[in-house]
């Protein structure tokens, strides 16, 4: 947990996720109360023209949530916001990274994004931390 | 057919009261990996400072898909299901919930835009989130409808 001001342009410890597995997807689902077939059926993903099932984006919104919290206590935790960038299919291995981008009246603004070993960038975002 | 922005915007919803439950956090803390103890061990919480669990940071999101029939917006406004993506997620914090609260959750309708010619629609619901009157987040959706005959 950091107790200190950031300096601008520090880079959080990357958020390295076990590949995500079918029964992933099925535990989320249950979790999140996502129930969305797509995400765990396959008949249904294939029905709508698609290879597979691919996980929830917001899995990988709760993977990011993680680095944030484990960065700072949740209660700082002022805004968070992602934009879904590409699919994550099954067996992916997100990264989760952050950056801080400027730090302004008490207030931390952080650069987030979750990437693929492919390259893929699969989520963008940004999150505000109160430090005081 | 364009979604109607002012139809949707008329479109009410009950609110919905929700009982954050120890045992679904937990669950949620284990489908997202989350390995920290405040999350699935209430005594390392209590040490930590918290009355009880707490809520994480999306597990928001799907409150108001507990309700009998969540979805129903998307047929009141003629949306395919199959044709949506979610496009973006936001949340606004006030405050901290725990396990053993009741939240309420009031969705709406806050926008709805076109891009491409109506190619693909843009659906922004927001839910407000609050604890006996008081606010505790801001949970905002954009789903991204698509239109493949529309615009180009």
């Amino acid at each position: 947990m950091t107790t200190t001001v950031p300096a601008v342009g520090t880079e959080l410890p990357p958020l390295r996720v076990e590949p995500i597995t079918r029964a992933t997807l099925a535990l989320f689902a249950g979790a999140s109360g996502d129930h969305v077939p797509l995400h765990i059926d396959i008949d249904v993903a294939r029905a709508a023209g698609l290879s597979d099932v691919f996980a929830h984006g917001m899995l990988s919104m709760a993977y990011l949530g993680r680095l944030l919290t484990g960065w700072v206590p949740q209660h700082r935790i002022r805004s968070y916001r992602v934009r879904f960038a590409a699919i994550t299919p099954v067996h992916a291995r997100p990264v989760c990274a952050g950056r801080v981008t400027s730090v302004e009246n008490g207030l931390a603004t952080l650069e987030l994004a979750v990437t693929l070993a492919d390259g893929t960038i699969t989520l963008t975002g940004e999150a505000v931390i109160d430090l005081r | 057919m364009p979604i109607d922005p002012e139809a949707a915007k008329a479109l009410r919803f009950a609110p919905l009261t929700v009982d954050i439950e120890r045992g679904r956090l937990r669950f949620f803390a284990k489908a997202t990996g989350q390995t920290d103890p405040i999350y699935h061990d209430l005594d390392a919480a209590r040490q930590a400072g918290h009355p009880d669990l707490p809520v994480p940071p999306t597990f928001f999101f799907g409150l108001d898909l507990e309700g009998p029939d969540a979805l129903r917006y998307l047929r009141e406004l003629d949306v395919d299901m199959a044709r949506v993506l979610h496009g973006e997620q936001s949340f606004v914090y006030h405050s901290l919930a725990h396990a053993g609260e009741t939240l309420t959750v009031r969705p709406r309708i806050v926008e709805v835009f076109a891009k491409r010619g109506g190619a693909l629609e843009f659906l922004v619901k927001r839910n407000e989130i609050t604890r006996a009157g008081e606010p505790v987040a801001e949970a905002t959706m954009t789903l991204v409808v698509r239109n493949p005959g529309a615009g180009g």
